[in-house]
C-alpha cells in the first residue's frame, strides 16, 4: 500500500506488516509483535507460525491463514480468527486457543473434571489456588491420554472467568 | 404425488426402497483429522460413556445411536464433526492433496469444506463459496470449529464466480455440491417430500448446469471436478452431467466408492444421455441404510495422459 496516508478499512483483510518499522496503518499489529506476544504471554515458539500469514480486518480482528491470498483480500473470510489487538491487553480468540494451546508452556490452568465442565458451561469459578499471571490464560483439561484446551479464562482476583462465547457453551458431564 | 413414486422404475426392490426412505437416519460424526485422530475420539467416547458404532467403510466416522452429536467434549474439542455419511462421498471422490487451489463453490454450511481441508492437512488454498450470506455463518462457524486456517471465504453466485479476489486463476480441483430437491435428505428430514414440485427440479436443474459448466471452467486441464446431489431426480444428475459434457471441454472418469452403488441412467423421461454417464454412482437409501445420493468425477481438458492431480 502505497497511500500518503493510509488507514485501516473494515472490508478488506490487509497482511500484517514484518515489524514494526514496517508499519504503514497507524495501530496495526506487525507479525513480530504478533509472534512475540504467544511466546511471551503462552510460550509458544515463533517457529509454529512460521508458515502462517496474519491478517486485519476491523478494528484490530487479526486473522491467521494457512494458504494464498491476495493483499489486501475483499472476501469474506481468510483463514480464522486468531488474536483481538488494539486494546491495551491483546486477547486470543478460543478458536487460536483450541487450534494452538497444545503448543503452549505458560499461563496454561489444568481444570480437575468439576472445574472443566462449569468452565465450559461459561461459568466462573473461584480458584484462588492459581499462583501464575493474572489475564488470559489456557483453560486445559485431560481428555483420552493428555491435556486439552478448552478455552480462554481471565483470571482475576482469585477468580477464573470463562469467556466461552455463548454459542460455545455445553453443558458436558463431568469425566471421573 | 409423493415424488419417490417416480423413482421406482429406477430401482431394483421399490419396496425396499420406500422402507428405508421411511426410517429415520441415525447420527453420524466424522473425526476432524486436523484435531484429532479417530483412536483419540474412540478413547474419548469411552472415557465419557457414549455410545458409538463404528462405520464398516470409513474409520474415520462413528454412528452415535443416543444421538446430540454436539453433546460430548470431543464435539467441543472441535474433534468431530455431524455429518450424515453418504455427504462424506464427494470429498472422498474428489481426493484433495496438501498444498492444492481447491474450490468448494456450494459450501455452506461447511462439512465438505472442512472434510477438504483436513484432507489437505490444512494446507494448501480451499475456497468456499456460497451465494446465500446467512449460510456462510453456519460455514464459518464450522470451519473456525474445527479449527481450519487454509479457507478463504466468498459470496459469490457460483454460475459466474470471479477469480479476482483471489491469488491465482484456476483451481486443481472444484467440488459442486450443487443446491437440489434434495429427497435423498428425507431421511432426515421427511418435509422436502412435501415440499418436492417438478416446477423447481427444472428450474435448479439451470442452476445446477451453470455452476457445473463454471467449475469446469476454473479448473486447469487435467484436473478434477466432483458433480455430487442428495436428489434421484435424473434432471438434476444425467442431464446436467450430459448438459456439461456436451458444451465444456472434460470427461466423466471411473472412480472407486466404498459403498454399493448402481450406474448413472442414460434414458429417462424420453430424453437420452451419453453413455459415460454410467461411470457416475446412483446411491439408494437401501443399499446400504444411508441417505440417497448422486457422485460423479469429471476429469478437465488436456489430453487423456494428463494424470489427474498431476
Amino acid at each position: 500500500m502505497t497511500d500518503a496516508n493510509p488507514t485501516n478499512d473494515g472490508q478488506r483483510f490487509a497482511r500484517l506488516p514484518e515489524a514494526p518499522a514496517d508499519r504503514e496503518v497507524e495501530g496495526r499489529a506487525s507479525r513480530r509483535e504478533v509472534l512475540d506476544w504467544w511466546h511471551e504471554r503462552f510460550g509458544i515458539d515463533p517457529s509454529v507460525f512460521e508458515g502462517y500469514s496474519f491478517w486485519e480486518k476491523g478494528a484490530g480482528k487479526v486473522w491467521i491463514f494457512n494458504g494464498e491470498a491476495t493483499d489486501p483480500s475483499e472476501v469474506e473470510a481468510i483463514g480464522m480468527t486468531f488474536l483481538r489487538t488494539r486494546q491495551e491487553h491483546w486477547k486470543p480468540t478460543g478458536r487460536a486457543v483450541s487450534r494452538f494451546g497444545h503448543h503452549a508452556t505458560t499461563n496454561v490452568i489444568e481444570l480437575d473434571p468439576a472445574q472443566a465442565s462449569r468452565f465450559a458451561a461459561g461459568e466462573d469459578q473461584d480458584l484462588p489456588e492459581w499462583d501464575g499471571d493474572w489475564g488470559y490464560l489456557i483453560a486445559t483439561h485431560e481428555i483420552a491420554g493428555g491435556q486439552a484446551p478448552i478455552g480462554v479464562g481471565l483470571y482475576l482476583y482469585d477468580e477464573l472467568r470463562s469467556v466461552v462465547p455463548k454459542g460455545s457453551r455445553a453443558d458436558l458431564p463431568v469425566m471421573e | 404425488m409423493n415424488p419417490l413414486e417416480r423413482y421406482e422404475p429406477l430401482v431394483d426392490d421399490a419396496a425396499a426402497f420406500r422402507a428405508a426412505c421411511d426410517r429415520p437416519l441415525p447420527s453420524v460424526v466424522r473425526v476432524n483429522g486436523i484435531a484429532a485422530s479417530p483412536a483419540r475420539v474412540r478413547e474419548a467416547f469411552d472415557e465419557e460413556g457414549v455410545a458409538y458404532e463404528p462405520v464398516e467403510w470409513h474409520d474415520g466416522l462413528f454412528r452415535l445411536p443416543d444421538g446430540n452429536p454436539g453433546g460430548n467434549w470431543p464435539y467441543v474439542h472441535g474433534w468431530t464433526h455431524g455429518q450424515e455419511e453418504v455427504s462424506v462421498l464427494p470429498g472422498l471422490a474428489l481426493d484433495p492433496q496438501p498444498g492444492e487451489r481447491v474450490w468448494d463453490a456450494c459450501a455452506a454450511p461447511g462439512s465438505k469444506t472442512t472434510q477438504i481441508a483436513d484432507a489437505m492437512d490444512d494446507d494448501g488454498t480451499v475456497v468456499a463459496n456460497d451465494n446465500n450470506l446467512g449460510r456462510l455463518s453456519a460455514l464459518r462457524h464450522n470451519a473456525e470449529r474445527l479449527g481450519v486456517t487454509n479457507a478463504i471465504v466468498t459470496n459469490q453466485d457460483a454460475r459466474n464466480f470471479s477469480t479476482k479476489p483471489l491469488a491465482f486463476d484456476e483451481f486443481d480441483r472444484a467440488l459442486v455440491d450443487a443446491p437440489c430437491s434434495c429427497e435423498g435428505t428425507c431421511r432426515k428430514n421427511p418435509d422436502v417430500v412435501d415440499q418436492w414440485t417438478l416446477d423447481h427440479v427444472h428450474g435448479v436443474a439451470g442452476i445446477q448446469k451453470g455452476i457445473l459448466a463454471r467449475a469446469v471452467q476454473a479448473t486447469r486441464p487435467g484436473g478434477t471436478v466432483v458433480y455430487s446431489t442428495c436428489t434421484f431426480a435424473p434432471e438434476e444428475n444425467e442431464a446436467v452431467l450430459d448438459h456439461v459434457l456436451a458444451n465444456e471441454d472434460c470427461e466423466i472418469v471411473d472412480v472407486d466408492l466404498p459403498l454399493d452403488t448402481v450406474p448413472g441412467v442414460t434414458e429417462w423421461d424420453g430424453e437420452t444421455f451419453d453413455d459415460s454417464v454410467t461411470r457416475a454412482h446412483r446411491i439408494y437409501p437401501h443399499h446400504n441404510d444411508t441417505g440417497g445420493f448422486f457422485c460423479a468425477k469429471l476429469r478437465v481438458g488436456g489430453d487423456e495422459n494428463t494424470e489427474v492431480g498431476a
